[in-house]
């Protein structure tokens, strides 16, 4: 899994960082978003899938990184 | 109707003129009532909408129609979508009352502008409601509802909750937060009281919002000769607002602190009391709280009659064209109650997992105050279920007053013995 955030769209309302602590955290001086970890393990993939769904302002968006692999492979192909 | 309202009605619908797909039901009045002896379900109108008809045409007040939005993915959609403007300003904007209207026209705050400068305005508050921030003042959140339970509690055994309790208690808060005197709180929670009920007349209105503009902007006067590490005066001193805009800044927050917490702590109390078996769950297993607030905030949704958005351009949702001009009225908690989402949603269910409720709204203005919002409720639920074993209702059910007159949902009193 791979995580972007767009902090241009965050308006800071926190609910990622409720969902998932060890992926999302916000900046000291303006509340707005900070990924801490753009491929979070296995374990937390339930929570950031969560974050994003519930992302007021759509700024989460999670990439399966399985896929892009796959993807990739069959470009080379 | 009088001369003055059709004139009023006229202009309201617009100059688009009414869709050529008009829905075959006829038009739900909005507000609508909730039915007898349900007072924490959706009015059985919006129900029927959500299952039938969800989107829908709407009557309001005076005599305009909108579009009403009841499932929740269609309010999300809205909600998330910039072709909705939240400007009340914009011709075809629905209001609820004529109150509403002068609360949302005369003097905007960013929760009725659009992007760029909704953002840019709110930016400038983002970083005083973080979680981390939030987070760290539980402390003295707790400390101020012991206090607040001492004192209610010394010496008898029967109180209004809301009074005592579920008001002060956000109010302190927002107080401290705002740096604005806890001792003027009669003053602010009267004229807050004013500004949300749908009966208020727009005069009433204009008075109530100019009494609290004069107040903050002497406030804001006071900060510069005296700072102090209030969210007031730190707007003074970035210096990029003069002082009526710190004003409006400042009752808007001042509003939405006193009474949506206060009014989601009471109504929380009076559902968990009327679901023994759900409070018992939660005082047996304490650790619940987080997911049970969530849930309350689900299965009250205080911000009962919707939020109101106009279309900037044609837009199709949910088979319907809403087109430009028209408003949209989003129905929170008939979204809150969509069973697609939330099985068995018409139950309180203290375990479920209702984190993708909207009784926050969604979108960019979704509750700037959430984080604190969470931390008061968690702490005010727990506190009172932990340190009042007894709790119970002290008047019939029947008799609870509802605040069914006022924007924001809840109980004008909550009378409680222990």
């Amino acid at each position: 899994m791979r995580v972007h955030i767009d902090q241009e769209k965050c308006c800071g309302a926190g609910s990622c960082v409720l969902s998932a602590p060890e992926v999302f955290d916000q900046r000291e001086e303006d509340g707005i978003v900070v990924l801490l970890d753009a491929e979070p393990p296995a374990g937390l993939h339930e929570a950031v899938h969560e974050a994003a769904a519930i992302c007021p302002a759509a700024a989460i968006s999670v990439e399966q990184v399985e896929q892009l692999d796959q993807a990739e492979r069959v470009e080379r192909v | 109707m009088t001369t003055a309202e059709r004139t009023e009605a006229e202009r309201n619908t617009g100059s688009t003129g009414p869709s050529e797909d008009l829905a075959p039901l006829s038009p739900l009045a909005v507000p609508a009532a909730r039915a007898d002896g349900c007072p924490f379900d959706p009015a059985p109108g919006v129900e029927r909408a959500r299952r039938e008809e969800p989107v829908t045409r709407a009557t309001l007040w005076d005599g305009s129609t909108c579009w009403l939005v009841t499932r929740h993915q269609d309010v999300r959609e809205v909600l998330g979508d910039p072709r909705f403007s939240a400007d009340a300003a914009r011709p075809g904007f629905p209001f609820l009352t004529a109150g509403g209207r002068e609360l949302a026209t005369s003097k905007p705050t960013f929760i009725r502008q659009d992007d760029p400068e909704h953002a840019r305005l709110r930016r400038m508050l983002t970083a005083d409601f973080m979680v981390k921030k939030m987070e760290a003042m539980r402390p003295e959140v707790q400390r101020l509802a012991d206090d607040l339970l001492d004192r209610m509690t010394a010496g008898r055994n029967a109180a209004d909750l809301v009074a005592e309790f579920a008001l002060p208690l956000p109010s302190l808060v927002i107080c401290l937060l705002l740096g604005v005197p806890y001792d003027d709180h009669e003053f602010f929670q009267d004229r807050s009281r004013l500004l949300l009920s749908l009966r208020s007349t727009a005069e009433e209105v204009r008075t109530a919002q100019a009494d609290l503009q004069r107040y903050l902007s002497r406030l804001a006067a006071a900060k510069q000769r005296e700072p102090d590490d209030g969210i007031v005066s730190r707007l003074v001193a970035r210096g990029e607002l003069d002082f009526e805009e710190i004003a409006s800044m400042g009752r808007l927050l001042l509003i939405a602190g006193h009474e949506t917490t206060a009014n989601m702590t009471a109504l929380s109390t009076l559902a968990l009391l009327r679901n023994p078996g759900q409070l018992a769950r939660l005082r047996e297993d304490p650790s619940l709280i987080k997911g049970a607030v969530e849930e309350l905030l689900r299965y009250l949704t205080i911000v009962h009659n919707g939020l109101p958005r106009v279309a900037t351009e044609d837009v199709t949702l949910g088979g319907r064209t809403i087109r430009a001009g028209e408003g949209v009225l989003c129905t929170l908690n008939s979204a809150n109650r969509d069973e697609g989402v939330f099985p068995g949603g018409d139950a309180l269910d203290v375990g479920r997992d209702a984190r993708r409720h909207v009784a926050f709204g969604f979108g960019v203005h979704q509750c700037l105050g959430q984080p604190l919002a969470r931390v008061e409720l968690q702490i005010a639920v727990e506190t009172l279920l932990r340190r009042l074993p007894d709790l119970r209702l002290d008047i019939p059910f029947e008799d609870v007053p509802f605040r069914h007159d006022m924007g924001i949902y809840g109980v004008h009193a909550l009378p409680v013995a222990w």
